[in-house]
């Protein structure tokens, strides 16, 4: 698992896209419209109300948040086949939540079991990681906190994740299928 | 079928019961979690993610709760309870992270249990 070529293969990701290129600004704009139809259903789900008034103060509002922020809801993953990716992750949520299920019992019986100083072992395990962009780290690093047993405490520039493990029995399964899962999603 | 519109009796009431009961068993075990294991980062586990468990759980029910009696109106206030679920999903893990990098760097050890044996 611990190859050491993938770090040479990670470089092209640290390159930015300059600022003024074409591609950017094609970026930008696609991440206002979209950031303002999030903005605008969210403002229809919490005001519950569909007359002219509060329509159009919706707009409005939306407009100046897509304005204001435009480019930090969806920074990266534009130029990539984007509703593809989000279909991808809708199919890796029903999994996520059967091992949020499934580790939060392991975990209810560690804190249940009368001698559980014996069962416990807590340790920061490190690993390499081979996913590559941010969006995929991050979800990886959540994914694993939210599992429980396992809280990601570090995550380096080249992908070295360090994780508090409570028990070894908890850190056993990463990386494994939950990083190969999530590069499928995100297409790596 | 007591009420109109009502979508179904007592099936549905069981369900909403147990996903209740299941959610509020992981709020307990989190509470617990947080008074028995040892130290600062074992703890952060049962408070970070039992917490969560138990929070999907409870709001499913009242969700399920809610849209007993269908209309347009409760089910915005159904989608409004999943959302909570959907922020939680987002900032309790970060949280938890960040709380447990701040203990790491202040330099605070955790607990093995080699430590504990003399």
């Amino acid at each position: 698992m611990f190859t050491s070529n993938r770090t040479s293969d990670r470089q092209d990701s640290f390159e930015p896209t300059p600022p003024g290129s074409k591609q950017g600004k094609v970026r930008l704009n696609a991440g206002f419209c979209l950031t303002f139809l999030v903005m605008f259903a969210m403002w229809l789900v919490f005001s519950g109300r569909f007359d002219a008034f509060h329509l159009i103060l919706g707009v409005l509002s939306s407009l100046i948040v897509a304005f204001l922020s435009g480019d930090l809801l969806f920074p990266a993953a534009l130029d990539r086949a984007l509703p593809l990716v989000w279909l991808r992750f809708m199919g890796y949520i029903p999994w996520l939540l059967l091992q949020i299920l499934k580790a939060n019992l392991h975990v209810m019986y560690l804190v249940f079991h009368p001698r559980m100083r014996e069962l416990i072992d807590p340790q920061i395990m490190e690993f390499d990681s081979q996913l590559s962009s941010d969006v995929a780290r991050t979800t990886f690093a959540n994914s694993i906190t939210l599992t429980p047993g396992t809280i990601t405490v570090n995550v380096t520039a080249i992908g070295k994740f360090s994780v508090h493990c409570i028990d070894a029995e908890s850190g056993k399964p990463l990386p494994g299928e939950m990083e190969s899962k999530i590069a499928q999603v995100f297409m790596e | 079928m007591t009420k109109p519109g009502r979508v179904k009796g007592e099936g549905m009431d069981a369900v909403i019961i147990l996903l209740m009961v299941s959610g509020l068993l992981f709020f307990t075990g989190g509470t617990i979690g947080i008074i028995r294991l040892p130290d600062f980062y074992t703890r952060l586990h049962p408070a970070g993610k039992l917490d969560t468990a138990g929070h999907v759980l409870a709001m499913a029910a009242m969700a399920l709760y809610t849209v007993q009696v269908f209309s347009g109106h409760n089910l915005l206030t159904a989608v409004k309870i999943m959302l909570i679920v959907v922020f939680v999903f987002f900032t309790s893990p970060t949280a938890t992270h960040a709380i447990i990098d701040a203990g790491v760097r202040a330099g605070l050890q955790p607990w093995t249990r080699k430590k504990e044996r003399p």
